[in-house]
This record gives C-alpha cells, structure tokens and sequence, in this order.
C-alpha cells in the first residue's frame, strides 16, 4: 500500500489527518517562506521536500529596468501550491493594508498573513497596529491569518477581531533559537477556536516538533529550512518533524515523574 | 501634457515618458510585463485589472507596479 505523506489516525485506516483555515483543508502543517534562498530552484526544490501546500511570498516592486528577471511564478507554480501573501517589512497598518490590497489585487488571494513589526532589531509585531490592521481588513472582506506576540490575551483579541488564524512567535524572526515560552504556546492553542500556529523562531527539527508537540495546528518557517547548509534535506527534516510531534501529540504523551519507573517487571526476579 | 505631446510619469520611482493617449495596459506592455502577474496602484489607488484597457495615462501619474516575490 502506498504511504501517503499524511499521518494516519492511529486505528482509523484511510482517515487522514487534515487542518482547516478559513474553509480551506490542507494535509500539510508546515508552511514555508521563500525568502533568503540561494536561487528559484533550491527554493523550489526545498518546498517540495517540505511537502508544504502553503508558501508565504512578500509583494514588492516590480524592477522595471530589468523586467524580464526570473519570477518566483515561474519556479513555484501557484495553482498548485497556495500562496500566501505577507506584510513581512511593513510597520504600520496602512502599509501593511495598502500591500495586501495590491496582493489581493495581483492575485485574487484572499486569505493573507498580516504582519506588522513595531522595530527592526527584535522584528518584534506592533500588537496595537497588528489589532488596528485586522480589524480593517476583515471589513474588506479579507482572512487574515495573524503574525503576533506569544500572549494570549492578544490573541484573543486577534481571534474576536476576526482572525482566521492565530502565529505567535517561538522566538524573534530569523533567529533559530527555538520556541523560548512553552507555556504561553500552549495558553494560546487552549483558548483559540481558530487554528494557531507557530510562526517565527524555529531554527531545527526538533523546535518543529515541539510545536507541534504543544498542540498547535501548523507550523510556518523561513530561515530555518533556508540558512540551513542543505536547505532542501533540512525541508525534508521539518517535514517529518512536524508530522512526528503531531502524531506525538495526538498519541497523548505519557506522564512525566520526578522518579524512575522500571520497564521490566519487578516480580519473578531471580 | 507637456510641448512635446508626452505625458511624464513615475513608475516604481523612476520617471518615464509615454506618448499621449497610452493606455495603462499599453504602458505595462511598454514596460515589458505580463499584466495578469503584477497589481498596479495609481496616484494610491488600486486600479483593477480588468479596467487596464481603459485606463488613460495622465501626465504627472505615479504608478507602483508590484508582483509576488520570494518572503518570509
């Protein structure tokens, strides 16, 4: 029988398992950027060993001098996989509005992730734009998945202004260092009634796997897979990852003790 | 409109001159690209893609023509 690259429910034969944002289904949890790659075809390549159904791309201008350059389109083919539009680089709502409304228009999509950073060093979201931002494009009819703080008092505001998505950060964007507060990841997927998923942070495997190990939906990452010596194997790495700590976390883990419990049984002893 | 019967315009920032009466789609095509991979804003608005045609380039017009590229 063929593998598929989707988790099958433990007992449950054929019943694969799917997320749902906004309406749309998807088998994969991993969402990748395209950011930061050496060229179009590693960046191809490392999606398709991602397995990802979901990239992020950023809109910016057009190099007019020089028109004929290689487009992501032509590497990475959005009828088959879904873009995602970003804000990445605004730093206000207007801008941040302004973009997806040019996204929108360039590409129909109106299902978006709103980013909108409050300083270049830490790249850390201005909650307060971030909250101002959703609530206008959700009146224009958009479905913002959110890039936000790892709080989840924000991200309950985020999801009452209509967020179809909550991203908290695991760490600053670009920084590898992990999911740094597991408990307030976990606070957020407990409250949210949409899906959450980790965005920024990640830098290996095993942070993919942790995430997902907390009960998040999906993962998103960029530089993880991107700075990696071998991003496409490193795609390959975060794929299995995100769906080992899923099926970890649908498995249920078993308790931890401060003691040690044998494995093998005490009586019969010789 | 100015003596020589150009328009002047800034696209993406740079200024360009265009015969009178260029439609925008004549002026992406101008430009050399493909109409239905780039969004175009004009003096801050949107102009939607199917109205391109129709769309008469004014002197002194500020266009931004964007597309996707690779992000995070």
């Amino acid at each position: 029988m063929p593998m598929r690259s989707s988790i099958l429910l433990a007992g449950v034969e054929n019943l694969t398992d799917t997320w749902t944002v906004a309406g749309r289904t998807f088998t994969s949890r991993l969402i990748v950027g395209t950011g930061k790659y050496k060229d179009f075809e590693q960046n191809a390549a490392a999606v398709e060993a991602s397995g990802a159904e979901i990239v992020t791309v950023a809109v910016r201008r057009v190099n007019i001098s020089d028109p004929n350059q290689p487009m992501l389109m032509d590497f990475i083919d959005p009828k088959k996989i879904t873009y995602l539009p970003n804000t990445a680089g605004c730093f206000t709502a207007e801008e941040a509005i302004r973009t997806l409304r040019l996204a929108r228009e360039a590409g129909g999509w109106d299902l978006v992730k709103l980013e909108v950073l409050g300083e270049a060093k830490t790249l850390y979201p201005d909650m307060r734009e971030t909250l101002r931002a959703t609530e206008t494009l959700v009146k224009e009819g958009f479905l913002p998945m959110v890039y936000c703080v790892d709080d989840p008092i924000a991200a309950k505001q985020l999801e009452e202004a209509g967020a179809v998505a909550i991203m908290p950060l695991g760490a600053p964007i670009g920084s590898g260092l992990g999911i740094q507060n597991l408990v307030t990841i976990r606070l957020i997927v407990e409250g949210a009634n949409v899906p959450v998923l980790v965005d920024a942070g990640v830098g290996t495997a095993s942070d993919a796997a942790v995430a997902m190990e907390l009960g998040c939906d999906g993962v998103l990452m960029n530089t993880a897979i991107a700075e990696a010596k071998n991003p496409v194997t490193m795609a390959r790495a975060m794929k299995l990852a995100v769906e080992s700590g899923r099926l970890a976390y649908l498995s249920g883990r078993m308790a931890k003790r401060r003691y040690a419990d044998p494995s093998s049984p005490l009586a019969g002893l010789i | 409109m100015s003596l020589d019967g150009t328009a002047g315009v800034i696209i993406n920032g740079e200024h360009r001159r265009v015969p009178a009466k260029t439609s925008l789609a004549q002026l992406i095509a101008e430009v050399g690209l493909d109409p239905l991979r780039v969004a175009v804003e004009r003096n801050l608005e949107i102009v939607p893609r199917s109205t391109f045609d129709q769309v008469m380039v004014e002197d002194g017009d500020a266009y931004e023509i964007v597309h996707f590229v690779g992000g995070g």
